[in-house]
């Protein structure tokens, strides 16, 4: 491809004159605005997701019960295209009267965004040392006490790492949700693609991109400053430790994937 | 009101119209051919691409972690928006689709082979070394063999998730079953959109049952307790 460097200097010509052009950032389909939406849905999404998934992975997590179930959830929400789900509920939407944009997009959203957290919170909840369980359980706290100031806590990383991998996901698939008729950063891509106008596109690609890394590192320091005591199963090392020694763990097909950069 | 149009009406009333699939097999079957030839060839380069990465990080462990890095970076950004860079580049079509869906596979699979070959047990290895084997091959003909599990359960999720992007693909002219539900989309007309879901959703479960089979011919040694 030794070639690519012309293409590549043009395409980013293109990319900086569409973003110094005024127009472009400005009105109902400017970058401001369409960034402004792609967030707000992508966080409607996440929090819709999360109080669904959310309780019942508690519960589950707590009686030590439905691990199966976790298991099937997580492997059907990786099977299922969003793509997919996102041009069925389009017809759906519009002959209930909930017509384009918004809401077929927030539909494959918030369904995408269930498997995991509800794995995460799950397996998090679960895994509390059944000896640190025992030993408050011993000191005479109820049930209820025992979720709230001990499993809770413990699995605070998990629970994190769980709304990270959704709210990254969502953010990532609501950029479709251009393609049926939602405003969001994904159309700038959609738009530039119908044009051939590539510094449209890359400006969509750009923004997506950042909005999606930005996302990442955000719900990564969070769990770090939340949970300063953290350990990671197997060494007692934490993630960070383990990945400058360069011993990563393996991902199970039957747990949850948790990807994605430090 | 033609009796086509009304017709037409009828169609898009029923969620599934079994006369629009059974007129299309030929397509189907091209979908599936296509569908499948991009899934594997993006794995199978993936796989070569993370077998050497992972062999750089085995051999010289400070690399691991930009290599982790560089991949998870990859991993977080978005398709559409990786198509987005990657179309200004090549065009529409197979190389840019391949670029994307390759860098997809990559943190999953070196992270799983770096991991199982470390599991492989330090005894295993110095036996290999105390029969001669030089580095490279004791790379590939004990520590790749043994992690096997490891390595095929991070082959399973990369095929996983690969089937399901693919259909992605559909928006720079690729696609596999991911046409019948852009067709769909852009009808607002369900059957295409049902047919294409299901299909993919087949597919990544029957390569996932066929990767199993694999394991179990592949690691002979392990007949008992197959997870």
């Amino acid at each position: 491809m030794g070639a690519a460097g012309g293409p590549l200097m043009e395409a980013l010509g293109e990319l900086w004159s569409f973003l110094t052009t005024d127009d472009n950032w400005w009105g109902e389909h400017g970058i401001a605005n369409r960034t402004w939406v792609h967030v707000k849905i992508s966080a409607l999404s996440l929090l819709v997701a999360a109080l669904v998934a959310g309780p019942p992975a508690v519960a589950f997590g707590h009686l030590r019960r439905g691990g199966s179930a976790v298991v099937g959830i997580v492997n059907l929400g990786r099977a299922l295209p969003s793509f997919g789900i996102l041009a069925l509920v389009l017809p759906l939407s519009i002959q209930f009267g909930f017509g384009l944009g918004f809401w077929p997009t927030v539909v494959p959203l918030v369904l995408l965004g269930i498997p995991p957290i509800f794995a995460n919170t799950f397996t998090g909840i679960r895994s509390a040392d059944p000896g640190v369980v025992e030993a408050a359980r011993g000191m005479g706290l109820a049930r209820r006490q025992v979720l709230a100031q001990v499993e809770l806590p413990l699995a605070t990383p998990l629970i994190i790492t769980g709304l990270r991998v959704s709210a990254v996901q969502i953010i990532a698939t609501a950029t479709l949700g251009a393609l049926v008729g939602l405003s969001s950063l994904g159309s700038f891509i959609t738009e530039g693609l119908a044009r051939f106008d590539n510094g449209r596109m890359l400006t969509g690609g750009l923004l997506v991109a950042l909005l999606a890394i930005t996302t990442e590192v955000a719900f990564s320091v969070t769990e770090r400053v939340l949970t300063p005591w953290v350990r990671v199963s197997g060494g007692g090392r934490s993630r960070r430790q383990r990945l400058r020694r360069g011993d990563p763990e393996p991902i199970p097909v039957d747990e949850v994937p948790n990807f994605g950069p430090l | 009101m033609t009796a086509a149009v009304v017709a037409q009406a009828e169609l898009r009333d029923q969620l599934v119209s079994w006369d629009w699939i059974s007129r299309r097999y030929d397509e189907i079957w091209d979908a599936t051919v296509s569908h499948l030839w991009l899934t594997v060839f993006a794995v199978g380069v993936g796989f070569l691409i993370s077998v050497v990465l992972s062999a750089v990080a085995l051999r010289w462990r400070r690399t691991y972690a930009p290599i982790a890095w560089v991949t998870g970076f990859l991993y977080t950004i978005p398709s559409l928006a990786l198509f987005a860079f990657l179309v200004p580049l090549f065009g529409l079509g197979f190389v840019p689709a391949q670029v994307a869906l390759v860098s997809y596979t990559l943190l999953i699979l070196i992270r799983n082979i770096v991991a199982g070959v470390d599991g492989v047990p330090a005894a295993v290895k110095e036996a290999a070394d105390g029969m001669g084997y030089g580095a490279l091959r004791r790379f590939f003909a004990v520590d790749l063999r043994l992690a096997t599990p490891t390595i095929i359960a991070g082959v399973r999720i990369a095929m996983v998730t690969v089937v399901g992007l693919v259909t992605i693909t559909a928006l720079i002219g690729e696609g596999g079953y991911g046409v019948f539900i852009l067709d769909g989309l852009r009808r607002t007309f369900p059957t295409p959109v049902m047919l294409g879901i299901t299909l993919s959703v087949v597919l990544a479960v029957s390569i996932d049952l066929v990767l199993i089979l694999v394991e179990r011919m592949l690691t002979p040694w392990a007949r008992r307790g197959v997870r």
